[in-house]
Protein backbone atom coordinates (compact mmCIF):
# COMPACT_ATOMS: atom_id res chain seq x y z
CA UNK A 1 0.00 0.00 0.00
CA UNK A 2 1.18 3.52 -0.45
CA UNK A 3 2.25 5.28 2.95
CA UNK A 4 0.82 8.86 2.61
CA UNK A 5 4.35 10.12 2.48
CA UNK A 6 5.28 8.59 -0.60
CA UNK A 7 3.25 10.93 -2.15
CA UNK A 8 2.96 15.28 -3.04
CA UNK A 9 0.04 17.44 -2.77
CA UNK A 10 -1.30 20.74 -2.65
CA UNK A 11 1.50 23.55 -2.23
CA UNK A 12 3.81 20.87 -2.36
CA UNK A 13 7.03 22.94 -4.30
CA UNK A 14 7.32 24.33 -0.23
CA UNK A 15 4.91 22.22 1.78
CA UNK A 16 5.65 19.00 2.18
CA UNK A 17 2.69 18.06 4.75
CA UNK A 18 -0.06 18.63 7.17
CA UNK A 19 -0.43 17.45 10.94
CA UNK A 20 -3.07 17.60 12.97
CA UNK A 21 -2.78 16.37 16.50
CA UNK A 22 -5.47 16.19 19.03
CA UNK A 23 -4.57 15.47 22.91
CA UNK A 24 -7.23 13.45 24.80
CA UNK A 25 -7.32 11.83 28.03
CA UNK A 26 -9.83 9.16 29.60
CA UNK A 27 -11.60 11.13 32.52
CA UNK A 28 -11.46 8.31 34.96
CA UNK A 29 -7.79 7.60 35.07
CA UNK A 30 -5.29 10.03 36.29
CA UNK A 31 -2.89 11.27 33.48
CA UNK A 32 -0.14 9.45 32.17
CA UNK A 33 2.84 11.01 34.49
CA UNK A 34 0.93 9.82 37.49
CA UNK A 35 -0.41 6.38 35.89
CA UNK A 36 1.24 2.95 37.30
CA UNK A 37 2.40 0.79 34.68
CA UNK A 38 -0.80 -1.53 35.36
CA UNK A 39 -3.08 1.76 34.90
CA UNK A 40 -1.28 2.26 31.65
CA UNK A 41 -2.25 -1.34 30.77
CA UNK A 42 -5.50 -0.54 31.42
CA UNK A 43 -5.74 2.75 29.47
CA UNK A 44 -4.12 0.48 26.56
CA UNK A 45 -7.10 -1.98 26.77
CA UNK A 46 -9.27 0.62 27.04
CA UNK A 47 -8.19 2.32 23.81
CA UNK A 48 -7.65 -0.89 22.00
CA UNK A 49 -11.05 -2.59 22.91
CA UNK A 50 -12.78 0.95 21.19
CA UNK A 51 -10.50 1.56 18.31
CA UNK A 52 -11.40 -1.15 15.99
CA UNK A 53 -15.19 -0.42 15.26
CA UNK A 54 -13.71 3.77 15.08
CA UNK A 55 -11.10 3.12 12.48
CA UNK A 56 -13.76 0.68 10.55
CA UNK A 57 -16.21 3.42 10.18
CA UNK A 58 -13.47 5.91 9.15
CA UNK A 59 -12.64 3.24 6.63
CA UNK A 60 -9.02 2.45 7.66
CA UNK A 61 -7.71 -0.71 7.96
CA UNK A 62 -5.04 -0.68 11.09
CA UNK A 63 -2.66 -2.90 13.46
CA UNK A 64 -1.46 -2.11 16.99
CA UNK A 65 1.86 -1.93 18.08
CA UNK A 66 3.01 -2.32 21.40
CA UNK A 67 6.01 -0.42 21.69
CA UNK A 68 7.64 -3.02 24.17
CA UNK A 69 7.88 -5.79 21.94
CA UNK A 70 9.75 -3.71 18.53
CA UNK A 71 13.19 -3.42 17.97
CA UNK A 72 15.42 0.01 18.60
CA UNK A 73 15.42 0.41 14.70
CA UNK A 74 12.08 0.21 14.71
CA UNK A 75 11.00 2.41 17.02
CA UNK A 76 13.65 4.96 15.67
CA UNK A 77 12.01 4.78 12.45
CA UNK A 78 8.52 5.43 13.44
CA UNK A 79 10.05 8.45 14.76
CA UNK A 80 12.01 9.56 11.28
CA UNK A 81 8.70 8.73 9.33
CA UNK A 82 6.60 11.59 11.94
CA UNK A 83 4.63 8.91 13.31
CA UNK A 84 4.99 9.41 17.10
CA UNK A 85 7.80 11.77 18.85
CA UNK A 86 10.97 10.66 20.56
CA UNK A 87 9.63 11.42 23.79
CA UNK A 88 7.29 8.65 23.21
CA UNK A 89 10.25 6.39 22.34
CA UNK A 90 12.24 7.06 25.63
CA UNK A 91 10.55 5.14 27.77
CA UNK A 92 7.86 2.17 25.96
CA UNK A 93 6.47 1.00 28.60
CA UNK A 94 3.10 0.79 29.04
CA UNK A 95 2.64 2.52 25.49
CA UNK A 96 1.04 1.44 22.01
CA UNK A 97 0.31 2.76 18.62
CA UNK A 98 -2.62 2.27 16.67
CA UNK A 99 -1.24 2.65 13.05
CA UNK A 100 -3.25 2.61 9.69
CA UNK A 101 -2.24 0.64 6.71
CA UNK A 102 -1.05 4.00 4.76
CA UNK A 103 0.38 5.65 7.81
CA UNK A 104 -1.58 8.81 7.57
CA UNK A 105 -3.47 8.03 11.01
CA UNK A 106 -1.98 7.00 13.86
CA UNK A 107 -2.65 6.96 17.81
CA UNK A 108 -0.12 6.72 20.16
CA UNK A 109 -1.57 5.61 23.70
CA UNK A 110 0.16 7.01 26.71
CA UNK A 111 2.49 9.89 25.52
CA UNK A 112 2.25 12.57 27.47
CA UNK A 113 -1.49 12.45 26.82
CA UNK A 114 -3.69 8.72 27.29
CA UNK A 115 -4.33 9.63 23.50
CA UNK A 116 -2.63 11.26 20.81
CA UNK A 117 -4.49 11.42 17.79
CA UNK A 118 -2.41 11.84 14.58
CA UNK A 119 -3.71 12.52 10.88
CA UNK A 120 -0.87 13.15 8.35
CA UNK A 121 -1.45 14.80 4.72
CA UNK A 122 1.10 15.39 2.02
CA UNK A 123 1.04 18.89 1.09
CA UNK A 124 -0.95 21.78 2.43
CA UNK A 125 -4.54 19.46 3.65
CA UNK A 126 -5.53 21.42 7.07
CA UNK A 127 -8.94 21.03 6.95
CA UNK A 128 -8.89 17.46 5.18
CA UNK A 129 -6.65 16.21 7.54
CA UNK A 130 -8.63 18.11 11.01
CA UNK A 131 -12.20 15.95 9.39
CA UNK A 132 -10.24 13.19 9.72
CA UNK A 133 -9.28 13.69 12.73
CA UNK A 134 -12.41 15.95 14.43
CA UNK A 135 -14.53 12.30 13.14
CA UNK A 136 -12.64 9.79 14.65
CA UNK A 137 -12.36 12.03 17.68
CA UNK A 138 -16.54 12.38 17.81
CA UNK A 139 -16.29 8.12 17.73
CA UNK A 140 -14.07 7.41 20.16
CA UNK A 141 -15.51 9.80 22.38
CA UNK A 142 -19.10 7.47 22.01
CA UNK A 143 -17.03 4.80 23.55
CA UNK A 144 -14.43 6.58 25.67
CA UNK A 145 -15.45 9.14 28.52
CA UNK A 146 -12.96 12.23 27.55
CA UNK A 147 -11.94 14.90 30.32
CA UNK A 148 -13.67 17.79 29.55
CA UNK A 149 -14.55 21.23 30.81
CA UNK A 150 -17.02 23.76 30.09
CA UNK A 151 -14.58 26.48 30.49
CA UNK A 152 -10.73 25.06 29.62
CA UNK A 153 -12.46 22.68 26.75
CA UNK A 154 -10.55 19.39 26.71
CA UNK A 155 -8.14 18.65 29.80
CA UNK A 156 -4.27 17.26 29.20
CA UNK A 157 -1.81 16.97 31.08
CA UNK A 158 0.70 20.18 30.25
CA UNK A 159 -1.55 23.15 30.12
CA UNK A 160 -0.08 24.39 27.33
CA UNK A 161 -2.44 22.12 25.28
CA UNK A 162 -5.86 22.86 26.62
CA UNK A 163 -8.91 23.88 25.00
CA UNK A 164 -9.03 22.43 21.76
CA UNK A 165 -6.07 20.41 22.58
CA UNK A 166 -5.40 20.46 19.04
CA UNK A 167 -1.57 21.07 17.34
CA UNK A 168 -1.83 22.18 13.62
CA UNK A 169 1.50 21.83 12.10
CA UNK A 170 2.61 22.12 8.63
CA UNK A 171 6.06 20.95 7.44
CA UNK A 172 7.57 23.71 4.95
CA UNK A 173 10.96 23.83 3.11
CA UNK A 174 12.48 27.49 2.79
CA UNK A 175 15.97 27.12 1.93
CA UNK A 176 16.03 30.61 0.18
CA UNK A 177 14.29 32.34 3.24
CA UNK A 178 17.51 30.62 5.37
CA UNK A 179 19.91 31.10 2.65
CA UNK A 180 18.70 35.43 2.93
CA UNK A 181 19.20 34.77 6.77
CA UNK A 182 15.41 36.05 7.67
CA UNK A 183 14.23 32.82 9.58
CA UNK A 184 15.37 34.07 13.23
CA UNK A 185 13.09 37.30 12.38
CA UNK A 186 10.32 34.97 11.02
CA UNK A 187 10.43 33.01 13.99
CA UNK A 188 10.22 36.05 16.48
CA UNK A 189 7.06 37.94 14.54
CA UNK A 190 5.44 34.13 14.14
CA UNK A 191 5.63 33.76 17.95
CA UNK A 192 3.79 37.18 18.47
CA UNK A 193 1.08 35.70 16.35
CA UNK A 194 0.78 32.23 18.44
CA UNK A 195 2.52 30.10 16.36
CA UNK A 196 6.15 28.51 16.61
CA UNK A 197 8.49 27.35 13.58
CA UNK A 198 11.39 25.53 14.09
CA UNK A 199 13.86 23.06 12.45
CA UNK A 200 13.24 19.12 11.73
CA UNK A 201 16.88 17.85 10.98
CA UNK A 202 19.75 18.31 12.75
CA UNK A 203 20.94 19.65 15.94
CA UNK A 204 22.64 22.82 14.96
CA UNK A 205 20.76 26.29 14.54
CA UNK A 206 20.43 26.23 11.12
CA UNK A 207 18.38 23.10 10.37
CA UNK A 208 19.70 20.51 7.91
CA UNK A 209 18.06 20.45 4.38
CA UNK A 210 15.94 23.77 5.26
CA UNK A 211 12.88 21.74 6.17
CA UNK A 212 11.05 23.65 8.72
CA UNK A 213 7.59 22.70 11.48
CA UNK A 214 4.94 25.52 11.44
CA UNK A 215 2.63 24.95 14.17
CA UNK A 216 -0.18 26.90 16.16
CA UNK A 217 0.92 27.21 20.07
CA UNK A 218 -2.22 28.89 21.34
CA UNK A 219 -5.22 26.14 21.91
CA UNK A 220 -7.69 27.87 24.35
CA UNK A 221 -9.99 30.85 23.41
CA UNK A 222 -9.52 29.46 19.55
CA UNK A 223 -11.69 27.55 17.87
CA UNK A 224 -10.12 24.50 15.54
CA UNK A 225 -11.34 26.52 12.65
CA UNK A 226 -10.11 29.59 13.60
CA UNK A 227 -6.54 27.65 14.53
CA UNK A 228 -6.36 26.25 11.20
CA UNK A 229 -7.38 29.50 9.53
CA UNK A 230 -4.83 31.13 11.03
CA UNK A 231 -2.15 28.77 10.26
CA UNK A 232 -3.12 28.22 6.89
CA UNK A 233 -3.10 31.97 6.09
CA UNK A 234 0.34 32.18 7.80
CA UNK A 235 1.58 29.52 5.83
CA UNK A 236 0.50 30.89 2.61
CA UNK A 237 2.39 34.39 3.46
CA UNK A 238 5.54 32.55 4.16
CA UNK A 239 5.35 30.37 0.86
CA UNK A 240 4.56 33.31 -1.23
CA UNK A 241 7.87 35.32 0.49
CA UNK A 242 9.65 31.52 0.12
CA UNK A 243 8.84 31.52 -3.53
CA UNK A 244 10.04 35.24 -4.40
CA UNK A 245 13.75 34.66 -2.71
CA UNK A 246 13.68 31.33 -5.12
CA UNK A 247 12.89 33.20 -7.91
CA UNK A 248 15.95 36.14 -7.12
CA UNK A 249 18.36 33.44 -5.46
CA UNK A 250 18.26 30.98 -8.69
CA UNK A 251 19.29 33.96 -11.33
CA UNK A 252 22.67 33.60 -9.98
CA UNK A 253 24.70 31.32 -12.00
CA UNK A 254 26.50 30.28 -8.91
CA UNK A 255 22.95 28.86 -7.07
CA UNK A 256 22.59 27.37 -10.77
CA UNK A 257 25.67 25.38 -10.74
CA UNK A 258 25.49 24.36 -7.13
CA UNK A 259 21.95 23.13 -7.51
CA UNK A 260 23.04 21.09 -11.13
CA UNK A 261 26.35 20.08 -9.34
CA UNK A 262 23.95 18.77 -6.22
CA UNK A 263 22.18 16.25 -8.75
CA UNK A 264 25.45 15.25 -10.20
CA UNK A 265 26.97 14.20 -6.85
CA UNK A 266 23.70 12.56 -5.86
CA UNK A 267 23.35 10.69 -8.58
CA UNK A 268 27.00 9.37 -7.90
CA UNK A 269 28.48 9.41 -4.88
CA UNK A 270 29.33 5.50 -3.76
CA UNK A 271 28.76 7.13 -0.11
CA UNK A 272 26.50 9.85 1.60
CA UNK A 273 25.62 10.37 4.91
CA UNK A 274 22.61 11.32 5.99
CA UNK A 275 23.27 14.91 6.28
CA UNK A 276 25.05 15.27 3.17
CA UNK A 277 21.57 13.72 1.70
CA UNK A 278 19.65 16.33 3.30
CA UNK A 279 21.75 18.82 2.00
CA UNK A 280 21.45 18.04 -1.67
CA UNK A 281 17.97 16.97 -1.79
CA UNK A 282 17.28 20.69 -0.95
CA UNK A 283 19.02 21.64 -3.78
CA UNK A 284 17.57 19.49 -6.21
CA UNK A 285 14.27 20.32 -4.58
CA UNK A 286 14.89 24.03 -5.52
CA UNK A 287 16.37 23.01 -8.92
CA UNK A 288 13.26 21.08 -9.87
CA UNK A 289 10.95 24.34 -8.67
CA UNK A 290 12.99 26.52 -10.79
CA UNK A 291 12.90 24.62 -13.55
CA UNK A 292 16.60 23.53 -13.50
CA UNK A 293 16.01 20.04 -13.30
CA UNK A 294 13.47 18.48 -15.28
CA UNK A 295 12.14 14.66 -15.09
CA UNK A 296 12.23 14.36 -10.79
CA UNK A 297 8.97 14.15 -9.24
CA UNK A 298 8.50 15.83 -5.35
CA UNK A 299 6.80 12.32 -5.20
CA UNK A 300 10.02 11.07 -5.85
CA UNK A 301 11.57 12.53 -3.38
CA UNK A 302 9.46 12.66 -0.70
CA UNK A 303 9.43 8.66 -0.58
CA UNK A 304 13.19 8.97 -1.10
CA UNK A 305 13.84 11.36 2.04
CA UNK A 306 12.16 8.99 4.45
CA UNK A 307 13.43 5.88 2.99
CA UNK A 308 17.12 6.56 3.52
CA UNK A 309 16.41 7.95 7.27
CA UNK A 310 19.06 6.21 9.14
CA UNK A 311 17.26 3.66 11.05
CA UNK A 312 14.18 3.60 8.10
CA UNK A 313 17.11 2.44 5.72
CA UNK A 314 18.20 -0.71 7.63
CA UNK A 315 14.49 -1.98 7.84
CA UNK A 316 14.16 -3.97 4.56
CA UNK A 317 17.27 -5.97 5.20
CA UNK A 318 16.90 -6.53 8.85
CA UNK A 319 20.29 -5.82 9.93
CA UNK A 320 21.93 -3.69 11.56
CA UNK A 321 24.50 -1.49 9.72
CA UNK A 322 27.53 0.34 10.77
CA UNK A 323 27.35 4.17 10.13
CA UNK A 324 29.28 3.96 6.86
CA UNK A 325 27.51 0.85 5.68
CA UNK A 326 24.03 3.15 5.82
CA UNK A 327 25.62 5.23 3.79
CA UNK A 328 26.95 3.05 1.21
CA UNK A 329 23.15 1.67 0.93
CA UNK A 330 22.04 5.53 1.11
CA UNK A 331 24.31 5.99 -1.85
CA UNK A 332 23.19 3.05 -3.71
CA UNK A 333 19.42 3.46 -2.93
CA UNK A 334 19.66 7.53 -4.16
CA UNK A 335 21.60 6.81 -7.40
CA UNK A 336 19.23 4.26 -8.26
CA UNK A 337 16.41 6.45 -7.35
CA UNK A 338 17.31 9.62 -9.39
CA UNK A 339 19.20 7.64 -12.42
CA UNK A 340 19.19 9.69 -15.50
CA UNK A 341 16.55 8.47 -17.40
CA UNK A 342 17.28 7.15 -20.87
CA UNK B 1 25.96 22.34 30.93
CA UNK B 2 26.60 24.88 28.16
CA UNK B 3 24.46 25.30 25.45
CA UNK B 4 25.08 22.42 22.83
CA UNK B 5 23.98 24.90 20.08
CA UNK B 6 26.39 28.14 20.89
CA UNK B 7 28.66 26.59 23.04
CA UNK B 8 28.73 29.77 25.13
CA UNK B 9 25.79 30.01 27.90
CA UNK B 10 24.28 27.49 30.40
CA UNK B 11 21.71 25.61 29.04
CA UNK B 12 18.42 25.45 30.35
CA UNK B 13 16.18 23.63 27.72
CA UNK B 14 16.61 19.83 27.34
CA UNK B 15 15.42 18.31 23.89
CA UNK B 16 15.15 14.64 23.32
CA UNK B 17 15.48 14.51 19.68
CA UNK B 18 16.59 11.76 16.98
CA UNK B 19 20.03 12.42 15.45
CA UNK B 20 21.67 10.67 13.08
CA UNK B 21 19.65 7.13 13.75
CA UNK B 22 19.54 7.50 17.55
CA UNK B 23 17.77 8.94 20.33
CA UNK B 24 19.51 12.08 21.90
CA UNK B 25 19.05 14.68 24.13
CA UNK B 26 20.16 17.91 23.55
CA UNK B 27 20.47 21.01 25.78
CA UNK B 28 20.12 24.57 24.96
CA UNK B 29 20.28 28.20 26.43
CA UNK B 30 17.26 30.15 26.14
CA UNK B 31 18.54 32.35 23.40
CA UNK B 32 19.44 29.18 20.95
CA UNK B 33 16.10 27.21 21.99
CA UNK B 34 13.85 30.77 21.19
CA UNK B 35 15.48 30.82 18.22
CA UNK B 36 15.04 27.44 17.19
CA UNK B 37 11.76 27.61 18.06
CA UNK B 38 11.42 25.61 20.89
CA UNK B 39 10.40 28.63 23.41
CA UNK B 40 6.80 29.61 23.32
CA UNK B 41 4.90 32.97 23.74
CA UNK B 42 7.35 34.38 26.72
CA UNK B 43 10.97 34.54 26.00
CA UNK B 44 12.78 33.77 28.98
CA UNK B 45 10.94 30.98 30.14
CA UNK B 46 11.75 28.64 27.86
CA UNK B 47 9.70 25.70 26.97
CA UNK B 48 10.10 24.27 29.97
CA UNK B 49 6.20 25.14 32.09
CA UNK B 50 7.68 23.55 34.77
CA UNK B 51 9.69 26.40 35.16
CA UNK B 52 7.05 28.84 33.97
CA UNK B 53 4.96 27.64 36.28
CA UNK B 54 7.10 27.73 39.98
CA UNK B 55 8.63 31.13 38.65
CA UNK B 56 5.08 32.31 38.63
CA UNK B 57 4.22 30.94 41.45
CA UNK B 58 7.30 30.92 43.34
CA UNK B 59 6.61 33.81 45.83
CA UNK B 60 3.27 33.13 45.92
CA UNK B 61 3.90 29.55 47.78
CA UNK B 62 6.23 31.28 50.20
CA UNK B 63 5.07 34.06 51.57
CA UNK B 64 1.90 31.67 52.67
CA UNK B 65 3.54 29.18 54.75
CA UNK B 66 1.04 28.68 57.41
CA UNK B 67 -1.77 27.36 54.44
CA UNK B 68 -1.95 23.87 54.80
CA UNK B 69 -1.17 21.87 51.96
CA UNK B 70 -4.27 21.17 49.54
CA UNK B 71 -4.58 18.01 47.81
CA UNK B 72 -6.34 16.87 44.58
CA UNK B 73 -9.20 13.94 45.51
CA UNK B 74 -8.74 12.56 42.32
CA UNK B 75 -5.07 12.02 42.59
CA UNK B 76 -3.63 13.36 45.17
CA UNK B 77 -1.56 16.36 44.04
CA UNK B 78 -0.87 19.14 45.65
CA UNK B 79 -0.36 22.52 43.36
CA UNK B 80 3.17 22.56 44.19
CA UNK B 81 3.63 18.94 42.68
CA UNK B 82 1.88 20.50 39.62
CA UNK B 83 4.06 23.85 39.60
CA UNK B 84 6.95 21.65 39.63
CA UNK B 85 6.29 19.03 37.41
CA UNK B 86 5.03 21.51 35.10
CA UNK B 87 2.21 18.79 34.40
CA UNK B 88 -1.05 18.67 35.82
CA UNK B 89 -2.11 15.33 37.96
CA UNK B 90 -5.61 14.61 36.45
CA UNK B 91 -8.51 16.24 35.13
CA UNK B 92 -9.98 16.43 38.59
CA UNK B 93 -6.59 18.97 39.66
CA UNK B 94 -8.39 21.05 37.17
CA UNK B 95 -11.50 21.79 39.29
CA UNK B 96 -9.48 21.43 42.50
CA UNK B 97 -6.61 23.95 41.31
CA UNK B 98 -9.11 25.90 39.05
CA UNK B 99 -8.23 29.52 40.81
CA UNK B 100 -4.61 28.69 41.45
CA UNK B 101 -3.70 27.65 37.70
CA UNK B 102 -5.56 30.19 35.63
CA UNK B 103 -3.03 32.91 35.57
CA UNK B 104 -0.62 30.79 34.21
CA UNK B 105 -3.15 29.53 31.71
CA UNK B 106 -4.04 33.05 30.97
CA UNK B 107 -0.12 33.78 29.95
CA UNK B 108 0.08 30.62 28.52
CA UNK B 109 -2.89 31.32 25.60
CA UNK B 110 -3.26 34.91 26.10
CA UNK B 111 -7.06 33.27 27.05
CA UNK B 112 -8.96 31.24 29.60
CA UNK B 113 -12.27 30.53 28.00
CA UNK B 114 -12.17 27.35 25.75
CA UNK B 115 -14.40 28.10 22.49
CA UNK B 116 -14.48 25.02 20.15
CA UNK B 117 -15.05 21.38 19.47
CA UNK B 118 -17.54 20.12 22.54
CA UNK B 119 -17.93 16.66 23.17
CA UNK B 120 -21.92 16.58 23.42
CA UNK B 121 -21.28 18.17 20.00
CA UNK B 122 -22.98 21.62 21.23
CA UNK B 123 -21.68 22.94 18.74
CA UNK B 124 -24.41 21.70 16.08
CA UNK B 125 -27.51 23.76 16.80
CA UNK B 126 -30.53 22.52 15.16
CA UNK B 127 -32.91 25.10 13.98
CA UNK B 128 -35.93 23.34 12.88
CA UNK B 129 -36.63 25.52 10.54
CA UNK B 130 -33.45 25.49 8.90
CA UNK B 131 -32.17 22.23 9.49
CA UNK B 132 -28.61 21.29 11.15
CA UNK B 133 -26.38 24.20 11.22
CA UNK B 134 -22.81 24.30 11.98
CA UNK B 135 -22.13 27.25 14.49
CA UNK B 136 -18.50 28.48 15.12
CA UNK B 137 -18.81 29.87 17.92
CA UNK B 138 -21.11 30.95 20.87
CA UNK B 139 -21.68 34.01 20.33
CA UNK B 140 -22.60 36.12 23.55
CA UNK B 141 -25.35 38.65 21.74
CA UNK B 142 -26.09 40.52 24.92
CA UNK B 143 -23.90 42.45 27.97
CA UNK B 144 -20.68 41.46 25.37
CA UNK B 145 -18.99 45.20 26.00
CA UNK B 146 -19.28 45.24 29.46
CA UNK B 147 -17.91 41.28 29.57
CA UNK B 148 -14.98 42.10 27.51
CA UNK B 149 -14.29 45.30 28.93
CA UNK B 150 -13.79 43.14 32.55
CA UNK B 151 -11.80 40.58 30.14
CA UNK B 152 -9.48 42.87 29.23
CA UNK B 153 -9.16 44.70 32.86
CA UNK B 154 -8.85 40.98 34.31
CA UNK B 155 -5.86 40.21 31.93
CA UNK B 156 -4.27 43.34 33.13
CA UNK B 157 -4.63 42.49 36.66
CA UNK B 158 -3.27 39.23 36.08
CA UNK B 159 -0.32 40.74 34.11
CA UNK B 160 0.66 43.22 36.67
CA UNK B 161 0.13 40.32 39.05
CA UNK B 162 -2.69 41.63 40.84
CA UNK B 163 -4.33 38.45 41.66
CA UNK B 164 -6.80 39.77 44.31
CA UNK B 165 -8.51 42.04 41.66
CA UNK B 166 -8.02 39.73 39.02
CA UNK B 167 -10.19 36.94 41.39
CA UNK B 168 -12.73 39.91 41.92
CA UNK B 169 -12.93 40.60 38.09
CA UNK B 170 -13.37 37.00 37.72
CA UNK B 171 -16.27 36.06 39.97
CA UNK B 172 -17.99 39.49 37.89
CA UNK B 173 -17.25 38.14 34.81
CA UNK B 174 -18.84 34.66 35.92
CA UNK B 175 -21.86 36.33 37.11
CA UNK B 176 -22.26 38.41 33.64
CA UNK B 177 -21.86 34.62 31.56
CA UNK B 178 -24.37 33.39 34.09
CA UNK B 179 -26.89 35.48 33.14
CA UNK B 180 -26.45 35.85 30.02
CA UNK B 181 -26.97 31.77 29.89
CA UNK B 182 -30.41 32.09 31.33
Amino acid sequence: MTKWYEKSGDQGDVILSTRIRLARNIKEYPFPGRLSLDQRQKVEKAVCGSVGQCMQLIGSPYRFINMEDISKTDAVSLVERHLVSPEFISDTRGRGLILSDDESVSIMINEEDHLRIQVMREGLALDQAYSVADKLDTLLNERLDFAFDERLGYLTQCPTNLGTGMRASLMLHLPALQESGVMGRVANSLSKLGLAIRGIYGEGSEPVGAIYQLSNQVTLGLSEKEAIENLGRIAMQLVSQERAARKTLSKNIETQDSICRSLGILQNARMLTNDEFMKLLSKIRIGISEGLIPNISYDKLNALMVRVQPATIMLPGGQTLSPAQRDVLRAKTVREALAPVG
Amino acid sequence: MLCQACGKNPATTHVKTIINGELTEYSLCADCAQKMGYGNLFPGFGMNVGSLLSSFFGPQISSSPSLEVQRCPGCGSSFEDIARAGRVGCAECYHTFYDRLLPSIQKIHGNTKHCGKHPSGSMLKVKPEEGLQVMTENKVPSGETLLEEKRRLMKEAVEAQNFEEAAKLRDEIKELERGDQK
